[in-house]
């Protein structure tokens, strides 16, 4: 085996962190994310479905339940790391630029960040009232 | 060789191997399918804006849900809906494929065939038979 062209420094090979900096536990997260939303997406097209037709007044209350609330929960948080992972990777494959790579991972976060929170109030707020 | 090269080099950069990328493959099914799995990743990125929407606006009142209503019921609101469903079930299956190769199975040439085409006729198809029945069982959008 040639070890005389290596295409990585030996620092770079020995830390095998890779261009995010934090190694391969996120292609581990991504399986266990996608394998999560499998359920959770069949549940989420169930409980769209079940509500087409269906009034403000009775769509409040059926997203407000306990089961359909959380399983609309879990949803959004399992979706929302999956997708954090996936726009990072994208992200990595196509930004080269330093500067705008850094910006692109953040703006990543900032938008999950928001969506993902928005979402969760938006369904702790049909749960609880007010 | 190499070796002997890095050695007498004179400070010159070395061209390091370069593989190849998309233009010097024939279009292939398992490929084409590779490209739509992340454009539909990145699709159903952007499209939890419109769960996010629909939640919130549920959340802020009839007035704020009406008109969450009327954008999903129009012909542009209908056609972004039908995208979305396509997006998410292809996306899904598309992830339960790679799952399966996760394991190290179906990467025989007519078992990757097989199992990529299965996703795309699947997706279709369970998108016309959920939009089916959201018409005919629910009634459609009010």
């Amino acid at each position: 085996m040639s070890e005389t062209q290596p295409m990585r420094t030996s620092m770079r090979r020995v830390r095998g962190l890779g261009t995010a900096r934090s190694g391969t536990g996120h292609f581990w997260h991504q399986r266990v994310t996608s394998v999560a939303g499998i359920p959770l997406t069949v549940g989420l097209l169930l409980i769209i479905t079940a509500l087409l037709g269906h009034s403000h007044a009775a769509v409040v209350q059926i997203l407000g339940s306990p089961i359909v609330a959380i399983i609309m929960l879990l949803f959004i948080i399992n979706t929302a790391y999956h997708m954090w992972i996936g726009m990072q990777e994208i992200i990595l494959d196509y930004v080269h630029e330093e500067k705008l790579k850094l910006l692109s991972l953040m703006a990543n976060t900032f938008f999950v960040f928001a969506v993902s929170l928005a979402s969760i109030f938006a369904i702790l707020k049909l749960s609880f009232g007010v | 060789m190499a070796e002997l090269e890095a050695g007498t080099s004179t400070g010159a950069t070395r061209a390091r191997p370069l593989s190849p990328h998309l233009q010097i493959y024939r279009p292939m099914l398992t490929m084409m399918m590779s490209i739509v799995h992340r454009v539909t990743g990145a699709a159903l990125y952007f499209g939890m804006l419109l769960l996010a929407w629909w939640l919130i606006a549920a959340a802020s009142g009839p007035n704020a849900y009406a008109s969450v209503e009327w954008f999903m019921g129009s012909l542009i609101g209908q056609i972004v809906l039908f995208g979305y469903t396509w997006a998410l079930l292809h996306h899904m299956l598309g992830g339960i494929r790679h799952l399966i190769w996760d394991t190290i199975h179906g990467f025989e040439p007519a078992e990757r065939e097989l199992l990529t085409l299965a996703t795309l006729i699947g997706s279709i198809t369970l998108t016309l038979i959920l939009w089916v029945v959201g018409y005919l069982v629910m009634g459609g959008p009010r």
